[in-house]
């Protein structure tokens, strides 16, 4: 797959800003006032900057509002419901916070499980795709749900849990790639069930249906970002979860704090690169290539 | 509504005939001819004259080399590859907007394109290479079986059949009814073994492809082929800084 910039931008700050708002909904971080609407600015920039990324994906994006419409049966339709529900929700929630000095805890857990729901559903974009064998799999919305909550942590300050976070997220990450390596040879689609033409010998594709390039081949079959998946996978793995754990097991210190976010940003945007360049759509086979 | 219909009155499809098929590409440029003047946006074409041409079609020849494994000269055949119509279509349920729908009376998979917002996830879905978005449009195209000749009343009778199957000069391409066993596609479809496309993809497509026949086996001469390596793939702008890069460590 592409791995087109607005949405990489999109899961990766959705993620993020969704995952500092379900620990800022329990109350971790507990403050109030000026200190909690800095919390509060933040994750909302995250969120909705991400948010506002992935219009950029869009052909139409001055039709976006019509994403809202058929939430029963898409689950892009139910993550803007989602995304639009825990931000209101974790609206008023967060003013009680800063304005009133007020705490309405059901409101937060509501807007945490809201904000937990919205990261599940954006996962569900891609893990419902039978289409892309890495992605389908319940793996995929684990994967989102855990690097969400790490983010979250390490932004909350909620060091210990932090720490916790990390080594849960670098587990389920190593298992995600090792499983994914796998996932298009079982998935059972191949050049033979895709053309049906294996009774009569080894299928090989020996012309494309056009002398360039098309939708298809920019949107589905993405070779180049491949090439260095490995070295990639070391670096994701260092800056993601490597030097956050790192800064975060030495006494606390605001630059260290800083630190591990600004590496655990850079090695989740790694990952997510690696999410989209390493996944392979089947219809790649048409062409010969995956 | 993107839920999809438990059943359709009737499953209009396609039958192609890889046997039949020479790859002459008519039902390509015919498909393009008509459907980027009728209905929806046009199919449009970037740097159609200059160096990467590139542009939107809903209908593409591929063309495939089938190696025996006991030996003798390799065979190719054409593949006309298209929407299906599946009865499964998974472009319909992840659709945001509602704008791709199955149409109940007929089974034909088409978009609203005032509704469409360009996300691409019904391409995503596809495992067929069915859906293109147009570059110029910004809305997702696809293969409408061109509904807007097949019930055209201002159109002489033979001409109201899609423009790919009008046109095929080989009859490699034939347009009907599936839910109608006695029909001409249903009869020829069990008569030559009609296959689905990825059937493990459990979309249940409609359309149906007829295997080649059986063919005589030839000796193989291969001299040159050893010799065209295929060219290295280069990259540029911030591609190839990163792979520059990497490649350092």
């Amino acid at each position: 797959m592409h791995p087109a910039p607005s949405v990489i931008i999109f899961t990766s700050l959705t993620g993020l800003g969704f995952g500092l708002l379900v620990f800022l909904g329990l109350g971790l971080p507990d403050t109030s006032g000026v200190v909690a609407f800095v919390f509060f600015a933040i994750a909302y920039l995250l969120a909705i900057g991400g948010l506002i990324s992935s219009t950029f994906h869009l052909g139409r994006p001055e039709r976006a509002i019509k994403a809202f419409l058929q939430w029963r049966s898409s689950w892009l339709s139910r993550e803007a419901w989602l995304a639009v529900a825990s931000l209101l929700v974790m609206a008023i929630y967060g003013a009680g916070l800063v304005f009133l000095d007020t705490r309405w805890g059901v409101l937060g857990v509501i807007g945490s499980a809201l904000s937990l729901a919205t990261v599940f559903s954006t996962a569900m974009i891609y893990a419902q795709l039978k289409t892309v064998p890495r992605w389908n799999t319940a793996l995929t919305p684990l994967l989102f749900i855990t690097l969400a909550l790490t983010g979250g942590a390490i932004l909350s300050g909620s060091v210990d849990t932090a720490l916790l976070m990390l080594i849960s997220a670098g587990i389920v990450q190593i298992v995600y790639w090792i499983n994914g390596d796998q996932a298009l040879a079982r998935s059972g689609t191949s050049m033979a069930s895709a053309t049906g033409l294996a009774a009569m010998g080894t299928v090989k594709a020996f012309e494309p249906p056009h002398t360039g390039t098309n939708y298809l081949l920019r949107e589905f079959v993405h070779i180049v970002g491949r090439k260095h998946a490995a070295k990639l996978r070391v670096i994701a793995l260092i800056l993601m979860i490597g030097t956050p754990t790192l800064f975060l097991s030495l006494p606390f210190n605001h630059w260290l704090a800083l630190g591990a976010v600004a590496t655990h940003i850079a090695g989740v945007f790694t990952s997510r690169w690696l999410f989209f360049a390493q996944a392979e759509h089947v219809v790649g086979l048409y062409y010969g290539k995956r | 509504m993107t839920t999809l219909p438990t059943q359709t009155n009737r499953k209009l499809g396609l039958v192609i005939d890889l046997d039949t098929c020479v790859g002459c590409h008519a039902c390509v440029i015919s498909c393009k001819g008509w459907n980027t003047e009728n209905y929806g946006a046009p199919l449009s074409d970037q740097d159609a004259y200059g160096g990467n041409p590139s542009g939107t079609f809903l209908n593409r020849v591929h063309s495939y080399e089938m190696q025996p494994e006991q030996g003798g000269a390799a065979q190719l055949v054409h593949f006309p590859k298209s929407c299906l119509h599946c009865e499964d279509a998974p472009c319909v349920t992840v659709c945001p907007t509602g704008a791709s729908y199955k149409r109940v009376e007929d089974g034909i998979v088409l978009v609203n394109e005032s509704d469409c917002i360009g996300c691409g996830l019904c391409a995503w879905a596809c495992p067929y290479g069915a859906r293109e978005l147009d570059a110029a449009a910004g809305v997702m195209k696809k293969c409408t079986l061109c509904v807007d000749r097949i019930y055209n009343e201002n159109l002489p009778e033979e001409d109201r059949e899609p423009a790919c199957v009008r046109t095929c000069p080989a009859g490699a391409r034939h347009f009907g009814d599936f839910a109608d066993p006695d029909s001409h596609v249903s009869q020829l479809s069990a008569a030559r073994g009609g296959m689905d496309l990825m059937p493990e993809q459990g979309t249940k497509p409609v359309n149906k492809y007829l295997p080649p026949r059986p063919k005589d086996t030839m000796d193989e001469i291969d001299i040159l082929a050893p010799f065209l390596e295929p060219v290295a793939e280069e990259t540029t702008g911030f591609m190839a800084w990163l792979d520059k890069t990497l490649e350092k460590i």
